[in-house]
């Protein structure tokens, strides 16, 4: 089903109109009320006037998460205080985590975006959703919550955690949809399949998001859930979840392209790429008055597709996020992505997904070492067959990768599952 | 006889071992042989016990990877020559051993092996007297 018709599949040269008129309005929004914008578009000699068309979008300074943390907590909103009715928060690693704030327009918009993805993955007002999102500072839980409200699907607002307590009640009640981290979809699933609850849980559909994942951890998750799973892409500096989603096509997330407006860059240059190149992800927020964000660059590693998509929508779509430029690790001068090793391990019918990543250096050398976990028929009496399947991934990881991991084969559950956001990395080099 | 074994596959870490044997003793379960094979990061702890199946159940709760192995238990009396008579069985229908272990168990010595074709191995023994 297509939420919003009128926009979604709106003709490209009425979507530019909107898209140039919108751009002139936040533009001109965000250099009167923020100062960080008015002093960096003066820097580059640029007035709010020379913004015609969304064609000069280029001429408009990036911004970075950085910005976001030097001008904590709420140095970059546009708007008195008196118009903010919600404020969210990014955990931070380090340090000060980083701040949004949102208009009552802004939450609207933001539940609009989540609703035509909940809808263009088969939801409707008939479906009880569970969001196990995490409910408070992170985006994820209330964001998707309000975006069920909107389809005007039932909520089954479970959060995340107590993993037996969100079985019985997908059970009880029904659930039909689920919105999670991939990483936490993938536990439950396994529960699920531990209690032998598989025929007795009736979901249809999975929005997961919040951290990358690949075609083989949603071929699993579809397996083990009996369920079609799609992409639920957001970040909190841009709204939240429901920037974009995936239709019933699976062939790429639509981006709500009205309201956040995408580019592609070249991250060394900051120029603009064409079509089906990969380069970093870029947003403006189109109609956002909160805090309004001008070339947010998100870090995310991906590319754009502006052909129509087979469903009706207009609005263009973006490939699999390949990891984040900071996501990336440099292990012996070699780019490796620790989404690269996940796609590897599922392809792999004697491993499970749960992988984790510890890099050092030793005498000068890199080393790359991966914890990973048979499946439960996998681990037997027989050492030699064990230590061939660690064999066998080592072979594929050099043939993808292109450097010699060294594998370790751990006890069945001893990877930590993660409720939120995975963790899969510690690298314990010390650059000075 | 052909009896279970357990193989517990563990990680080489301090302290997995003893993890082991105080779930089998808290199960009041005797352990009556063991050996423990070992790999690079890993280690398969095999154990004949008193109460298999009562085993296989406290360890699996505990989220250990157990699975029951068959192998083969034949008398070996404690004097020069017993063992010898079992191999050259096992050599003389081209049986190869995939590895063994001996206990007492009573006052007999057995000898716990392991062989891809543990009927095969069974039926040479008895054909021979043993086992």
């Amino acid at each position: 089903m297509i939420f919003n018709p009128e926009k979604e599949c709106m003709s490209r040269e009425d979507l530019r109109k909107l898209q140039s008129e919108r751009l002139v309005k936040i533009v001109k929004h965000a250099y009167d009320n923020v100062p960080m914008y008015k002093e960096r578009m003066d820097a580059l000699g640029v007035k709010p006037e020379d913004i015609k068309s969304i064609d000069d979008i280029v001429k408009l300074p990036f911004t970075t998460k950085k910005d976001l943390r030097d001008f904590y907590p709420d140095k970059l909103f546009a708007v008195p205080r008196s118009e903010i009715v919600r404020f969210h928060a990014s955990s931070g690693t380090t340090g000060k985590p980083i701040v949004a704030g949102y208009t009552a327009h802004d939450v609207e918009n933001w539940a609009e975006g989540v609703a035509r993805c909940l809808a263009a993955g088969g939801m409707s007002k008939e479906d009880t959703i569970q969001v196990s999102y995490g409910y408070g500072l992170f985006t994820g839980g209330l964001g998707a919550h309000d975006g069920a409200t909107k389809l005007g699907a039932a909520v089954l607002p479970t959060s995340a955690g107590n993993t037996a307590k969100q079985i019985m009640l997908m059970e009880d009640l029904q659930s039909t949809g689920l919105c999670c981290t991939p990483s936490y979809a993938l536990f439950l699933a396994e529960e699920i399949e531990k209690e032998g609850k598989k025929d007795a849980v009736k979901l249809k559909s999975g929005f997961f998001g919040a951290e990358p994942w690949t075609e083989g951890m949603r071929k699993e998750l579809e397996a083990k859930l009996g369920i079609k799973a799609y992409d639920l892409y957001g970040l909190t500096e841009i709204s939240g979840p429901g920037v974009g989603g995936e239709c019933e096509c699976q062939n790429g997330t639509h981006l709500w392209e009205d309201m956040f407006y995408p580019e592609i860059i070249n991250p060394e240059t900051g120029e603009q790429l064409p079509d089906g190149v990969e380069g970093e992800l870029v947003f403006t927020t189109l109609d956002k008055w909160g805090m309004p964000m001008l070339r947010y660059r998100t870090r995310d590693l991906t590319h754009l597709i502006h052909e129509k998509c087979e469903c009706g929508r207009t609005l263009c779509r973006m490939g699999r996020i390949l990891g984040r430029t900071d996501d990336m690790l440099i292990i012996r001068g070699v780019n490796v992505f620790p989404s690269q090793v996940e796609s590897i391990l599922l392809e792999i019918p004697e491993f499970q997904g749960q992988y984790y990543i510890t890099v050092d250096r030793v005498n000068n050398v890199d080393t790359f070492d991966i914890d990973v976990e048979l499946r439960e028929e996998y681990y037997s009496d027989d050492i030699a067959a064990m230590n061939k399947l660690a064999d066998k991934l080592v072979g594929r990881i050099v043939s993808v990768i292109g450097i010699k991991p060294k594998i370790h084969i751990v006890e069945p559950g001893s990877i930590t599952r993660s409720m939120g956001k995975a963790k899969h990395v510690t690298d314990n080099r010390k650059f000075k | 006889m052909i009896i279970q074994q357990i193989s517990v596959f563990l990680e080489n870490r301090a302290g997995r071992t003893a993890e082991v044997a105080k779930i089998l003793a808290e199960a009041n379960i005797d352990i009556q042989a063991y050996n423990i094979a070992e790999s690079n990061d890993f280690g398969v702890f095999r154990l004949i016990v008193s109460d298999t199946e009562g085993a296989v159940i406290a360890l699996k709760k505990a989220g250990l990877a157990v699975v029951l192995t068959t192998v083969l238990s034949a008398s070996c009396p404690n004097t020069p020559g017993s063992l010898t008579k079992i191999l050259d069985v096992l050599a003389g229908k081209s049986i190869s051993v995939d590895y063994m272990y001996s206990y007492i168990h009573g006052d007999a010595n057995q000898a716990i092996i392991r062989t891809k074709d543990i009927e095969a191995c069974q039926a040479a023994l008895i054909a021979a007297g043993i086992a």
